[in-house]
């Protein structure tokens, strides 16, 4: 069935099986959906493996559990599968590292007539960033 | 608010940008309009800047030099001492830095060790919190009010002192950010000792 998973805040719909004991995923869809790939040697993106301990229960009946999958990956796992929906946030640990290097994280917004703006663009001012809200 | 300091600071150095944590361009316009302003407003609506730089209430600012480095980090900022009485937090020490590191490049802080010790880094509890935010946000967008609403209390629970999350989300959820639902998290709040970012002082 459709599922949509929430990776950040991208909403990318796939095929999941949704049981009593979790949602399941077909290895192909992690790939598609997340870039992770399952290889004899861990579960793999781009140059990085992490080692799958059989107690990671990973993989049940050829299909990955997303819970033991965020798990791996460490990150924080919002899941309703009721409503066959799921969001993937960011871990802690990597927020961490990243504002601690001091190097501003970069973003892309639109402003109050659509309009894209990116932190980067301004390289070479001052930036004074304040984040407000009209509540 | 911030526009007498683009104004003053006419500098083609400074840029004000201001993010608005707000459902959309709707809420914030009437602000803007007020503030006639003529820095960027960015609306993130999906709290992608409050998740980046771990902004838990507003109005948050920090500062990002000319290399793209943060070189103040998050602080609670006031254009002027309107809740003084109520934060704490005077605007006139925050806003003189400013002044000073745009006209002579003066940092509060002497190093990047001086920096990182007035950060406060998200814990665990936080990113899944945002992680629930993400997942109600989505859920009340799709008509699904009833389970957005869960995962919004979800959050508030496991974030319970962060107001974007809190008192961002009560617009949404069709209740009054000023009015009754307001006064448990300010009660929780001041009974935690106003957990906001701990008060900065700029050394030398």
């Amino acid at each position: 069935m459709t599922f949509t998973l929430l990776d950040e805040t991208h909403a990318v719909p796939v095929d999941a099986t949704v049981a009593a004991d979790g949602v399941r995923l077909a290895p192909a869809v992690v790939r598609d959906a997340l870039g992770w790939e399952l290889k004899p040697q861990g579960l793999c993106k781009d140059d990085t493996c992490i080692p799958v301990p059989p107690s990671a229960a990973l993989v049940r009946d050829g299909a990955i559990d997303l819970a033991a999958l965020a798990d791996l990956l460490g990150r924080p796992l919002a899941l309703d599968a009721a409503e066959n929906a799921a969001c993937l946030g960011v871990a802690a640990t990597d927020r961490a590292r990243t504002l601690a290097s001091l190097d501003a994280p970069d973003f892309t917004l639109p402003d109050l007539d659509g309009r894209s703006h990116t932190l980067s663009a301004y390289r070479g001012k001052k930036v004074f960033l304040i984040a407000f809200a009209s509540w | 608010m911030w526009q007498a300091l683009q104004t003053e600071l006419a500098d083609p150095t400074f840029q004000v940008l201001a993010v608005a944590l707000d459902r959309n361009a709707d809420d914030v316009r009437p602000f803007a309009e007020a503030a006639a302003a003529t820095y960027p407003i960015l609306v993130d609506s999906e709290h992608v800047v409050a998740d980046l730089y771990r902004i838990i209430n507003v109005p948050t600012g920090l500062w990002i030099d000319e290399r793209g480095r943060i070189v103040r980090p998050n602080d609670a900022v006031f254009g002027n001492d309107t809740f003084a009485h109520m934060t704490g937090v005077t605007s006139g020490p925050h806003l003189d830095a400013l002044r000073a590191w745009v006209k002579t490049g003066a940092l509060p802080f002497g190093s990047d060790a001086d920096v990182r010790a007035r950060q406060v880094l998200p814990t665990a509890d936080e990113q899944l919190a945002r992680a629930e935010y993400t997942l109600a946000w989505f859920l009340h967008r799709q008509g699904r009010t009833e389970a957005a609403e869960r995962h919004f209390l979800r959050a508030g629970e496991l974030a319970p002192h962060d107001w974007t999350i809190r008192r961002g989300s009560m617009p949404i959820r069709g209740l009054d950010p000023m009015g009754e639902a307001l006064m448990p998290l300010w009660s929780e709040w001041v009974a935690a000792g106003l957990p906001y970012y701990p008060p900065m002082k700029p050394v030398g």
